[in-house]
């Protein structure tokens, strides 16, 4: 109407604003999150101990190590569903090798090699014909694995140097931090600060917003899009170095369905899986959400299945809230200013 | 545009000619009628539910719940066999219906209505369906000698040499290729896929298309239940896991865009198939079974670089031939 008017309305929406804040996912998550914490810490009186908490962290910070990357295939609008495989065919590898004598460092270069060549070669299909990431990665994900298969059949690789256990067994020092979770904040802050800090990461949103616009700004699409797939293949041979070492064997059913999980977790860590949206904390959050949920559900004797359903339940209902608070909110100022 | 998608059946087709032509010069066995009736056997419920995952991927989505709520439409048919052996077939196949049915739109009104993206949507629903078949059997089997003659025998009873598994898999192959191509709202599914805001403007109703795939997915899916479980007699908490990923790999194979849009059923139902031969040629030819999943890999990756390549000649094909006539 007249001037007046739109000044006070602006002042409103600044309130509005300001209370939309409460309703941030990061904020949800944390909710949910200290949801999770009480209801098992009165479930189960193992729940809340130091070490138990700090030993849990081993069951999904290897899990955790690949959602970070994936948070950038995401955000880019693509999708990774070949991650479990690449664990698969490195840890294969690396047994390989630890069969024939390699010490632990060539394991370690093994591992990551072979993980980054299994990122590229998804990352190189997809931007060299244009094809839907989850297409390439679906039929890279029976590849990978199938190699697996053929090179390990029914048998398995359980030889491995002592000091290889390192990585998936050790803590740092005396204290009882496992040197996977350091290792996992370490890489977080690399990649948050990437994603939130640097021109690459501003270019991942402008990609996954809309590709062509930012292809016609002068972003390589293309390239960032296969650095994205080999730093996600990268991250999965680390995971793998950490689980193969971890467990000490490798079969070719390693980490089975854990592409899901990890899927799973940055979705519900508030990342659009249409792209361009998403936040590390969110995540991060997310992450120990699903970690502590089944940690505290083991503890009540709860089956891994069943664990699933909540996982799943979660899963919509998390992404549904948004939609439903939206219906539930009332009609305020916000709405009449746009119109 | 008609013939560029016929191309790609007709490629595939012939494809799976060489392939068997190939097969048949080391093993002549291949060739016999009998291990073709096996390998349409084999790929009959493949086959159907790919027809489910082709209207999801058509419209724009895709359904990676299926393997789960085979599963769980399977599980408990099976059950209410084991309990109550007294209820006839005919019901028992309605009842495998009904729960797919159900399973299906619970999955099609968290799509249109809460509009959860079906990715998301179906990756929830997988784990809670698999988790209630887990729930449902306590981790047990059902095996065979828990189900009746009837409820075991029914998928392999023959009719001039044909199993009834393969006669139900030509029906609803029939009738899905009038529902897509000859129905309205067959139309208007591949008009979501092809434009979801246009299609909207020509008045077609997005929510209604989207509920729709979703639930004729689930039972489709349903009925696949009970005669995967009766079939292989044999009914447990693992039962088709990774299907849903077959039916996505007989969609791409046979030459489904998975950005949705286009696809056929021929395409899907050849796709299906032709994963169906190369598993039996591969056991014919005494590779070992461990190399089956590497294949199927590859393959698929084949496939579509395959797919992408010619569509784009094709379409650079016809923009020159647009340009001479203009």
């Amino acid at each position: 109407m007249n001037k007046k008017n739109d000044v006070l309305d602006i002042k409103k929406i600044r309130k509005v604003s300001l209370l939309n804040i409460m309703w941030q996912w990061e904020i949800i998550l944390l909710f949910i999150f200290i949801m999770v914490i009480i209801i098992n810490s009165n479930l189960s009186p193992y729940f809340l101990d130091y070490t138990n908490l700090m030993n849990t962290t081993f069951n999904f910070i290897e899990k955790a190590i690949i959602a970070l990357p994936m948070i950038f295939v995401i955000i880019c609008g693509d999708i990774d569903i070949s991650v479990a495989s690449i664990i698969a065919l490195s840890s294969v590898f690396m047994g390989m090798a630890s069969q024939a004598g390699v010490n632990t460092f060539g394991l370690v270069v093994i591992g990551l090699f072979s993980g980054s060549a299994a990122g590229f070669l998804n990352g190189f299909i997809i931007t060299k014909f244009g094809i839907p990431a989850i297409a390439v990665t679906l039929g890279s994900m029976s590849l990978f694995r199938g190699i697996a298969y053929v090179i390990l059949g029914d048998k398995a690789f359980t030889k491995y140097p002592t000091s290889f256990a390192f990585f998936g067994q050790e803590y740092i020092g005396n204290t009882m931090i496992p040197f996977e979770l350091v290792l996992f904040f370490i890489l977080a802050i690399i990649f948050g600060i990437i994603l939130h800090k640097t021109t690459m990461g501003r270019k991942v949103f402008a990609i996954g917003n809309n590709s062509t616009a930012a292809r016609f700004s002068g972003i390589p699409v293309n390239r960032i899009r296969l650095i994205i797939f080999t730093a996600t293949g990268l991250c999965s041979g680390l995971a793998s170095i950490l689980l193969t070492s971890r467990i000490g064997s490798t079969r070719p059913n390693i980490a089975y369905g854990w592409e899901l999980e990890i899927i799973t977790t940055v979705v519900l860590g508030g990342v659009a899986i249409t792209g361009g949206k998403g936040n590390i904390f969110g995540v991060i959050i997310s992450i120990f959400i699903i970690g502590f949920l089944k940690f505290g559900m083991g503890l009540i004797n709860v089956p891994g299945k069943v664990m699933n359903i909540t996982i799943g339940l979660l899963l919509i209902l998390a992404i549904m809230l948004p939609e439903l608070l939206k219906r539930l909110k009332p009609k305020n100022s916000f709405g009449n200013v746009n119109k | 545009m008609r013939d560029l998608f016929r191309k790609r059946e007709f490629n595939l087709f012939i494809f799976i000619l060489f392939i068997i032509f190939g097969v048949s010069l080391r093993t002549p066995s291949f060739l016999y009628i009998n291990n073709f009736v096996d390998i349409l056997d084999d790929t009959a419920i493949l086959s159907m539910v790919a027809i489910g995952q082709l209207m999801i991927i058509v419209t724009g989505g895709i359904d990676l719940s299926v393997g789960s709520s085979l599963a769980l439409s399977g599980m408990s048919v099976a059950l209410l066999n084991q309990y109550h052996p007294g209820i006839p077939i005919f019901m028992i196949i309605l009842i495998s219906i009904a729960i797919g049915l159900l399973l299906g739109s619970i999955n099609g009104l968290l799509v249109s209505q809460a509009k959860i993206p079906p990715i998301i949507t179906t990756l929830g629903t997988m784990s809670i369906y698999r988790g209630l078949v887990f729930v449902l059997c306590g981790g047990t089997w059902v095996s065979a000698h828990e189900m009746t003659e009837a409820f075991r025998v029914f998928p392999r009873r023959s009719f001039l040499g044909i199993s009834s598994l393969i006669y139900i898999s030509i029906i609803i192959v029939i009738l899905f290729l009038i529902f897509l191509n000859l129905t309205r709202t067959g139309r208007e599914i591949y008009g979501v896929g092809g434009n979801k805001i246009a299609s909207q403007y020509v008045g077609i109703n997005l929510k209604k298309i989207n509920y729709l795939v979703f639930t004729l997915c689930g039972g489709i899916t349903g009925l696949a239940g009970f005669l995967w479980v009766a079939r292989y007699a044999a009914a447990q908490s693992e039962t088709a896991i990774g299907f849903e990923l077959q039916t996505i790999a007989a969609c791409v194979i046979g030459g489904v865009s998975i950005m949705g849009g286009s696809g056929t059923i021929i395409g899907v139902v050849l796709g299906a198939f032709f994963m169906g031969i190369v598993y039996n040629a591969l056991t014919m030819i005494n590779v070992s079974p461990f190399w089956q999943m590497a294949i199927q890999g590859f393959i698929i990756i084949f496939a579509i670089i395959i797919n992408t390549v010619m569509d784009k000649r094709n379409q650079q094909l016809m923009l020159r031939k647009r340009s001479f006539n203009e």
